[in-house]
């Protein structure tokens, strides 16, 4: 715990340097510094709200990125690899995928093609965000940049509570989950099999936040449809194309049933 | 290391596009200034609970039902989450229980 307290400082002290060279490349006299503490003040306000929202992904990214680094470790690549392949792709299960890509001939255009259709459900998410996101200014490119699984699902059922600044929260969100998952591949890919405690069924973390998230999407009465649709028309793509395929028939049938049932759903 | 530094280099990169692509297609095909037709904004609102519905599925796609445990640690642990936040309605809470639970039964009971 010590340590994650310890590295949100750092964030915050990297944001709060940010700011400042931000501030004072723009400042003109006493004024801007009265903004300047009303900035640190905002953006601090917003990331102690955002920053609970963002602990299950903590501990399911550590673990799965550290599993990761493990893995990549196994195969020759070691930590500059990893942490390179999980800050700039940033893909949870396509980089596992790409594990085997990376032990066969070289062909970047297979890893390209697959890369599209392994990640093809970020299509939705940015669809779902397009209001969400709207007039973020600088820090609209790093969100969608790190649109992932999960930063969509808490981004998309939180919303930033009243009298705290949304840039800043969904700013904490994403950096925090694309944090916790390259500091994971890190320590994963450095410390390897220090691990002596059985973390077996840890990863259960991150279905257990979809599920919950799912839940708070539930309560509103105007979701129910629509998450009933998600439900059954993806167990209808695992009965009929395998759990190998599933993603892309099943984002097809949703998308059909939801445009067909407009009139119905839409309230 | 299987590849070269520098097809390593390529291959991540490739990754890379290919992810951001579908990142970022949606904002590029509908930038904030332009209002996006209503279809969009319909689909805007829909889909996050079935997205969220599929992101379910899809991490219980792996389960067998015929094999042992037949799905139980799963069952067993969903029906924890979803008492334990119908009970308490606190998002962290029943993400821990779950995962506790669910924990205990693969390691300790369904060995």
């Amino acid at each position: 715990m010590t340590n994650i307290i310890y590295d949100c400082n750092i964030y915050q002290t990297i944001i709060f340097y940010d700011c400042y060279v931000y501030y004072t490349t723009l400042s003109w006299g006493a004024q801007e510094k009265m903004t300047e503490t009303n900035r640190k003040q905002k953006f601090k306000r917003a990331f102690l709200a955002a920053f609970p929202n963002t602990i299950p992904v903590l501990t399911g990214f550590l673990f799965l990125g550290m599993a990761y680094g493990v893995l990549m470790q196994t195969k020759g690549y070691g930590a500059l690899w990893a942490v390179l392949m999980s800050m700039v792709a940033f893909c949870g299960s396509m980089q596992y995928v790409a594990i085997t890509l990376l032990t066969v001939a070289f062909n970047p255009i297979q890893a390209f093609l697959l890369s599209i259709m392994v990640n093809a459900r970020h299509l939705f998410y940015g669809l779902s965000m397009l209001e969400r996101y709207k007039g973020l200014g600088k820090i609209r490119f790093f969100l969608i940049y790190t649109l992932c699984d999960e930063t969509f699902s808490i981004s998309s059922s939180v919303e930033p509570p009243e009298n705290i600044d949304r840039r800043y929260f969904y700013l904490t969100i994403s950096f925090l989950d694309y944090f916790y998952w390259v500091f994971g591949t890190f320590l994963g890919s450095v410390l390897g099999g220090l691990i002596t405690f059985s973390t077996k069924g840890l990863d259960f973390v991150l279905t257990a936040l979809f599920i919950v998230l799912f839940l708070e999407q539930m309560k509103k009465e105007e979701n129910r449809l629509s998450g009933v649709i998600g439900i059954v028309g993806t167990a209808i793509a695992l009965l009929l194309f395998g759990a190998e395929n599933l993603v892309i028939p099943a984002m097809l049938i949703i998308l059909l049933v939801l445009l067909a049932g407009r009139k119905k759903i839409c309230t | 290391m299987y590849l070269s530094a520098s097809q390593t280099i390529i291959m991540i990169l490739a990754i890379a596009l290919g992810t951001m692509i579908t990142r970022f297609t949606p904002f590029l095909l509908f930038p904030e200034k332009k209002e996006p037709p209503k279809i969009i904004l319909y689909l805007g609102k829909v889909l996050p609970p079935a997205m969220m519905g599929l992101l379910v599925v899809y991490c219980l796609k792996a389960i067998s039902i015929a094999e042992k445990p037949h799905g139980l640690p799963e069952l067993i642990a969903i029906a924890v989450i979803v008492l334990l936040h119908k009970w308490k309605n606190s998002v962290l809470l029943s993400i821990c229980g779950g995962t506790i639970v669910y924990m205990v039964l693969v390691q300790a009971v369904f060995v």
